[in-house]
């Protein structure tokens, strides 16, 4: 038997989320890079998208499959983990490094005396073993770290390894396994949504909105903008303290950090921490009626006006291509 | 109820950071350090908790004498006392959490706070890792909370939404930003925070299970193009995204 890697695929709503396959994407690019074993684990009632993993070059999923486990328990999710992870004698395992991932990772590593690096953003196997790359005060600075533990455990950055599918088609193997009696002592009860809208950590193309906007009303060209372009709306740290947005919204060193393929910075000066939290982003767009806003040293794109006037017009520019 | 409360004493948000020599650290001149911004919301939390069910809080925090400035202001909030688990090694978050296990499993401790991350390392797991290691119930990334009895409603941030979570005590609960409006210490509260014992100790050595092999700065990106001055570059940018850049 050779070495074993296990992803853990996360479902939501009985639908597993696209993080999901990008953990089975570096799964599978470790498994050939290192001559392991790959397998993954879902853990939920019914999953409608589990016969897609095969696409992603796994071939063996086992679906901890019962009604209770639907919504998120942290004390069942680790236990079947663990279990499966010692049965499987796993050498490596990979979480998606959602809110689920990095609730549920520290636990199953404690338990497997596994070191654990969170937040990877780069994941390198050419010495015959694994160091990863994660940002550090809040992106302002990067780490390579190695793990010393014989078990080691990763949880990835959701958007920054892309989802590859592989050209052969594979038989999908799927274990289903009745996980009766699940350990609820820990249990989600309910699920509030947040307006339906797509997180800004899961986004591609985030368009944000500052002080620079004057006043609450005037964040509807923000949103606008951000419909237009089929992405998510975020904010920065002064107008989610003055209560405009909610904490969810906020990109920065005490919100979010995100890695987006376009962000558009919309009356935001650019204070230190809000670019830590964004200047990771692909491409960046600035708008600002200030010519030296800080915000412009990291853009790729500037321009400078008020972006009362911008907005609209660049919402309206945008439909035409998107037509 | 004995509530505890972790603290670490990090480098200010504002700071620009530095390489050191050592090549895997911030150079520390001319940093300064305060309290971890999240574990206000921790202390707040428990000052609450104290406040509806009664008891003492007790706050911890694993580091040099340097951090007697963050548990004298956990103090002067309000909080009863303080240890200071002396180490100047410097720790993983494993190491970091076993120590801090080693303190806590010597008081029956019904509810132990931590902020949901450390603004420097940013791993927001010590808090699992040590519920784990104590055998206590975990809600991480709290930003609403209902103790009944022997009950926890906890309100957790997730991606688009609001998990709501129920569990039991003895619990760890990490706090999130929008769980409270920390206090700010009274005068009062300062001048009796002087006369507040911090009980020093040895933290618990044990071996890091990661290692940083290097720790660098991404070069700095050239500055992009400021395309006009005024409204008239619209189409011009909706052309470069479009065709350049092949974002949209």
């Amino acid at each position: 038997m050779g070495k074993k890697i296990i992803g853990i695929l996360e479902q939501r709503e009985g639908k597993l989320k696209k993080v999901s396959f990008e953990v089975l994407s570096l799964v599978s690019k470790l498994a050939s890079q290192l001559n392991l074993n790959a397998e993954a684990i879902a853990i939920g009632y019914e999953i409608e998208n589990l016969n897609e993993i095969s696409k992603y070059g796994i071939t063996n999923v086992t679906h901890y499959k019962n009604i209770k486990l639907g919504l998120y328990s942290s004390s069942a999710y680790r236990e079947l983990i663990i279990n499966h992870a010692k049965e499987a004698e796993a050498d490596y395992i990979v979480f998606p490094d959602t809110a689920l991932g990095r609730d549920l990772a520290p636990g199953v590593s404690v338990r497997l005396n596994a070191g654990c690096i969170v937040d990877c953003i780069k994941v390198d196997s050419s010495f015959g073993d694994i160091t990863a790359v994660r940002p550090v005060y809040a992106g302002k600075a990067l780490i390579e770290v190695k793990l010393k533990s014989a078990i080691k455990v990763l949880a990835i950055r959701p958007n920054v390894f892309k989802p590859v599918m592989t050209d052969k088609a594979a038989e999908l193997n799927i274990t289903v396994k009745d996980a009766a009696l699940p350990d609820l002592k820990a249990r989600v009860v309910e699920i509030k949504k947040l307006n339906g809208k797509l997180d800004p950590a899961e986004a591609d193309i985030i368009v944000s909105g500052g002080r620079g906007l004057k006043n609450p009303q005037n964040f509807y060209l923000v949103e606008n903008l951000a419909e237009a372009l089929g992405g998510t709306v975020g904010a920065s740290r002064a107008v989610v303290d003055a209560g405009w947005m909610p904490h969810s919204d906020q990109i920065g060193l005490t919100g979010k950090t995100v890695s987006p393929s376009l962000y558009i910075a919309c009356g935001i000066s650019g204070a230190i921490q809000h670019l830590a939290g964004m200047s990771s982003s692909k491409y960046i767009v600035a708008i600002n009626k200030d010519k030296d806003a800080p915000i412009f040293s990291v853009a790729d794109y500037g321009i400078v006006g008020d972006i009362l006037d911008i907005l609209p017009a660049l919402t309206k520019e945008i439909k035409k291509i998107k037509i | 109820m004995n509530i505890a409360v972790c603290v670490s004493h990090v480098p200010e948000t504002t700071i620009k950071v530095k390489i050191g020599s050592d090549g895997k650290s911030i150079d520390p001149f001319g940093i300064t350090y305060s309290i971890n911004p999240y574990d206000e919301y921790a202390v707040e939390e428990a000052l609450k908790t104290k406040a509806k069910f009664g008891g003492e809080v007790t706050v911890i925090s694993i580091g040099t004498e340097a951090n007697k400035e963050t548990i004298r202001k956990t103090l002067a909030m309000g909080a009863d006392k303080g240890i200071l688990l002396k180490d100047d090694s410097s720790k993983d978050s494993f190491a970091i959490a076993k120590a801090l296990t080693e303190e806590l499993k010597t008081q029956n401790y019904e509810i132990v706070f931590f902020g949901k991350q450390s603004v420097d390392y940013n791993n927001a797991i010590t808090g699992q890792l040590t519920a784990e290691f104590l055998g206590f119930n975990c809600v991480s990334f709290v930003i609403r909370l209902k103790i009944e009895n022997n009950k926890i409603i906890a309100e957790r941030e997730i991606e688009g939404g609001i998990e709501v979570v129920e569990t039991e005590l003895p619990a760890i609960i990490t706090t999130q930003k929008g769980l409270n409006e920390p206090r700010y210490a009274s005068l009062k509260g300062i001048i009796s925070a002087k006369k507040k014992l911090i009980h020093e100790k040895p933290a618990l050595q044990t071996e890091n299970l990661t290692e940083i092999v290097k720790m660098y700065k991404l070069p700095k990106k050239q500055p992009g193009r400021i395309l006009s001055t005024d409204i008239s570059a619209v189409i011009e940018l909706v052309k470069l995204l479009h065709e350049e850049a092949n974002v949209i």
